[in-house]
């Protein structure tokens, strides 16, 4: 199905997109048909700073599980950072 | 027929008077053509969706693709364009409607069209093909498993809603294809679509692949589903022959 069910974060960081590096504003987390991914649907993320363009954009499209491992190591990552490390 | 056509790009003018990027496939192996507006898909105005715009040439219509995206990412490439147009809420019917709309006067004035016109769409654009040929005048329709003409999903925008209420005023007929696995739609929703048209007495034909779900006409993704494709198309040409020739 096509889905417009989309969760957007304000993002700090930098991509790196088909023209180098650029700082990042946003970024979009969505379910759908993917462009690319070999899968009826997949979690995509987009990575994104719309006032440089909409080719400022770095995207992955993952399958749920990879998605599920992705938070999770995410997750422990943090967790394990040494004190005073992350805020 | 020997599959003679040319391509390119072009421009018309859509919506509210704008000028919007087009994909034109012309046939080259005869003088007078039936004409057809493609409509793609969510993943927008992609490689693969022109393809089909070359296969219609190739089999001896003139057809048109309107990039549904051009305003949201002009001259981007086509998934940067989808999912900016998807960051704005995607395509409003209203402009959907308008793009459709300059792209079926372009082909009425086309130069060996024989003045008939159809139009088909894919996965959302088969949504906005049903949407399109009962807001304009057409000649044949084809809906390739398009959700959300009676239940609209959690989170679309609002400027989308149900059109099965435009159902009375459907200009054409109407040929769906859609796969029994497809959770949107599913075949229970197309069912009903199907009893509604017939309550307005309006000519359609509906066919329901077993085996096969959303998508199953993409010969690029995990979703093609080579049997359903193949009669598919067949019933494609057979539709358009009986409706858009002459």
């Amino acid at each position: 199905m096509c889905t417009y069910i989309t969760e957007k974060i304000a993002a700090t960081g930098s991509g790196k997109g088909a023209s180098g590096w650029f700082r990042l504003s946003e970024a979009s987390v969505y379910l759908d048909h993917p462009a690319h991914a070999l899968a009826d649907h997949t979690l995509n993320i987009d990575f994104l700073n719309p006032a440089q363009g909409p080719s400022a954009r770095v995207a992955v499209e993952l399958t749920a599980d990879t998605a599920r491992e992705l938070v999770r190591a995410i997750e422990a990552t943090l967790a394990a950072a040494p004190p005073g490390l992350v805020e | 027929m020997k599959e003679s056509l040319t391509a390119e790009t072009i421009s018309i003018t859509g919506h509210g008077g704008d000028e919007i990027e087009a994909y034109l496939a012309l046939p080259r192996d005869q003088e007078t053509f039936g004409t057809v507006v493609v409509i793609h898909h969510m993943p927008g105005y992609d490689s693969s969706t022109k393809e089909i715009v070359r296969k219609f040439a190739a089999n001896g219509y003139a057809a048109l693709m309107p990039n549904l995206y051009h305003r949201d990412a002009p001259g981007a490439s086509p998934d940067d364009a989808a999912a900016a147009a998807r960051a704005k809420g995607g395509v409003p019917d209203e402009r959907l409607v308008g793009d459709v709309a300059g792209a079926a006067d372009y082909l009425r004035r086309l130069p060996g069209g024989n003045g008939k016109v159809g139009v088909i769409g894919y996965c959302s654009g088969g949504r906005q093909t049903f949407l399109a040929a009962c807001s304009l005048t057409f000649d044949a329709a084809v809906d390739c498993y398009g959700g959300g003409v009676i239940n609209v999903p959690e989170g679309l925008p609002a400027s989308m809603t149900p059109i099965i209420d435009l159902a009375e005023n459907l200009s054409c007929p109407l040929l769906g294809l859609f796969g029994a696995d497809d959770k949107f739609p599913p075949p229970a929703e197309t069912a009903e679509i199907s009893r509604i048209l017939d309550g307005f007495g309006k000519p359609h034909e509906f066919h329901t692949y077993e085996g096969a779900g959303h998508a199953f006409f993409s010969p690029d993704r995990a979703s093609y589903r080579v049997e359903a494709a193949l009669d598919g198309w067949e019933k494609v040409w057979a539709f358009f022959g009986k409706h858009l020739a002459g």
